[in-house]
């Protein structure tokens, strides 16, 4: 009885010609959309060439911030000054949206790993059956460990500005920063403030270096195991796993005080780290459920039923409410204590334009849709539900990471047109190449794996 | 014959047996009136062939009654009924209410959630549940079949269909 037996065949993943080309032409699409972003940018006679400092006197700010000026130093103070060209919109306006495309990418890479990382350590035998997406995805890791060191290079004055010497220069009253010069440690120690960031650098180097370690650790014993079987390369993996989640713990929340928060330096909030990660680990459950789906639609992944996705669509459903608790958290105790330095960055973003829609598209998209829409047992079974809840998460952390990064580097400069869909466009067929071809050169689930069978008679 | 007193109740003692039976069973055509497991047995409500609970609908109405409640009984309170500055803010803000909306938006899902399930499941208090066999909370599934409602087949071709589906034991059982 019930025990009914499911034959298993080995199912391989064709990187098609097909989608090949869609990939291609989506690149294309990005190089056009980006190209003519500039070009209507660069000749467009947009208002401000930077030459001005809007800063916070921005409209719809409240008085609040006027009284910022006189409690803090302003960000970007000194600036227009002798010491500091500005960049023109347009570049500035690339350099923004290239980083920001970058952080939310690396997010999918890490959290491929992350993803088989707490599938070992919680030992959990349902997801045997599609533990290599995530696993393609982790491939990322190495291309957005060189993306993120050569746009840091280009980026980092536009995008950082706590990377200028002169915020740190004593014997310049008009242009030093006593507050991010009490910050310099965590970026320059043991080298000189204003100079190299050794400390930072190391951090991210590192970060990189270990995460890609245990990926590609994690990835070879998965791979031998389907060569050789047995349970040895699980228990070695649940091991790795245990270790890689300890230091994911500490190095996901310093990259995100890295890599985003100290864009907005004289601002910090203790939630951040979790932020970022709880904006990082959602997009990457949707976009992991989106694969599975798009494999079951292409005849893929026989092993995996309505319970596997169930399951998917719980994480999606579950974890955008964390996201949104972790939100919620961070704005009410800034919002209840009113601390002008602390509020800032709610000013800016909140009510500031042109970020305002982008603020409150960020919950409807984020916590309203995926909360109605996945509710229901059934919404969570049903592959046509996720198709469409998603890629409404895909795309709303994405106006999440545009809002954490943006605001705090373009002041109110900023803009939401071609060149940042083009260079999101141009990042995503990035992206897809890497994890689709990644996929293709292992088998599609691990026939070894020691828990396939729970996987397979799974139910819930 | 009247309904719900006359019952024939076959004994399982292997839940493989048992789901295979109930499939025998009511393929036969005759109506289980219930089964009885020491411990949850996956697959028998869908063997039994009941439809999915709606407890969850029950829920998400008892959820948004207290997220309702909980907004109107706030603004009520402190944007109307005794307005208070606290903090600089505005009499009647959304932030500091949220925290109290999501609790009672919980808490009155939940204790919506135990009451429906309570009044569904008859489980009145001083209610005493009928017994059609004690060992059903030890280690035997018990299998009641409503003679009433099977008023098409014979007591003892029932019973024999109960014996050939895989029970070890088959018992008469009347209620007063």
């Amino acid at each position: 009885m019930g025990h009914t037996h499911i034959t298993i065949t080995e199912e391989r993943f064709e990187f098609t010609a097909k989608a090949r080309r869609q990939i291609i032409y989506l690149l294309l699409a990005g190089v056009v959309l980006l190209a003519l972003g500039l070009v209507i940018s660069i000749f467009g006679g947009e208002a401000h060439h930077g030459s001005e400092h809007h800063g916070l006197s921005a409209p719809g700010s409240s008085q609040l911030v006027a009284s910022l000026d006189t409690v803090a130093p302003a960000e970007g103070h000194g600036e227009g000054g002798a010491h500091h060209e500005e960049k023109p919109t347009w570049l500035k306006r690339l350099y923004t949206t290239l980083w920001m495309n970058n952080i939310y990418f690396i997010g999918l890479g890490i959290i491929g790993l992350f993803f088989v990382s707490i599938q070992y350590a919680a030992q959990a035998g349902w997801s045997a059956g599609i533990k290599r997406i995530p696993l393609a995805m982790g491939q990322w890791l190495p291309v957005a460990f060189v993306s993120t060191l050569v746009l840091w290079f280009i980026t980092h004055h536009d995008v950082f500005h706590w990377t200028h010497s002169y915020l740190y220069d004593k014997n310049n009253p008009e242009t030093f920063d006593e507050i991010i010069a009490g910050k310099a440690p965590f970026f320059f120690w043991p080298g000189e403030a204003g100079g190299f960031p050794v400390f930072y650098m190391v951090r991210m180097v590192l970060f990189f270096g270990l995460w890609i370690w245990f990926f590609y650790t994690i990835r070879k014993n998965m791979l031998a195991e389907d060569q050789i079987g047995g349970t040895s390369f699980w228990y070695k993996n649940r091991s790795l796993s245990a270790w890689f989640l300890v230091f994911f713990a500490v190095s996901s929340s310093v990259a995100a005080w890295d890599w985003v928060m100290s864009i907005d330096t004289h601002w910090f909030s203790t939630m951040f780290g979790w932020y970022v990660f709880a904006s990082w680990w959602v997009t990457g459950l949707a976009f992991i459920t989106l694969i599975v789906v798009y494999l079951k639609d292409a005849g893929y992944l026989k092993i995996v039923n309505a319970n596997h996705l169930h399951d998917l669509g719980k994480f999606v459903f579950a974890f955008s409410i964390f996201w949104t608790y972790i939100w919620f958290g961070q704005f009410l105790l800034i919002w209840y204590a009113h601390i002008p330095e602390e509020t800032v960055y709610f000013v800016e973003r909140m009510s500031t334009p042109p970020y305002s829609w982008i603020f409150f598209a960020n919950l409807i998209l984020n916590f309203v849709l995926p909360f109605l829409l996945l509710m229901t047992r059934d919404a969570k079974r049903q592959m046509s539900m996720l198709k469409l809840v998603a890629p409404i998460v895909i795309v709303g952390h994405w106006f999440d990471f545009y809002n954490m990064v943006t605001p705090g580097v373009m002041k109110t400069d900023g803009g939401l047109g071609f060149i940042e869909i083009g260079t999101a466009f141009i990042f995503l067929a990035a992206f897809l190449w890497v994890t689709l071809s990644s996929l293709s050169k292992m088998p599609l689930f691990g026939k070894n794996h020691p828990m396939l069978e729970e996987s397979l008679h799974h139910h819930i | 014959m009247e309904a719900d007193k006359h019952f024939v109740v076959g004994i399982f003692d292997d839940e493989d047996v048992l789901l295979d039976g109930v499939k025998k069973v009511r393929s036969s055509g005759i109506r289980i009136h219930e089964v009885y497991t020491p411990f949850p047995v996956h697959g028998l409500d869908e063997a039994l062939g009941y439809s999915r609970t709606r407890l969850p609908i029950a829920a998400f109405l008892f959820g948004l009654t207290g997220t309702i409640l909980a907004l109107l009984m706030q603004f009520w309170m402190l944007g109307y009924d005794w307005p208070m500055i606290i903090g600089g803010k505005n009499f009647a803000s959304l932030p500091p209410f949220i925290p109290v909306t999501f609790e009672l938006t919980v808490l009155l899902a939940a204790l919506g959630m135990v009451a429906t399930f309570l009044i569904v499941s008859d489980m009145k208090p001083y209610k005493w549940p009928r017994q059609f066999d004690i060992r059903s909370t030890d280690d035997k599934h018990v299998m009641a079949i409503d003679l009433a409602v099977n008023a098409g087949k014979s007591k003892d071709e029932i019973m024999r269909i109960l014996r050939e589906s895989g029970a070890s034991e088959v018992n008469e059982k009347n209620f007063e």
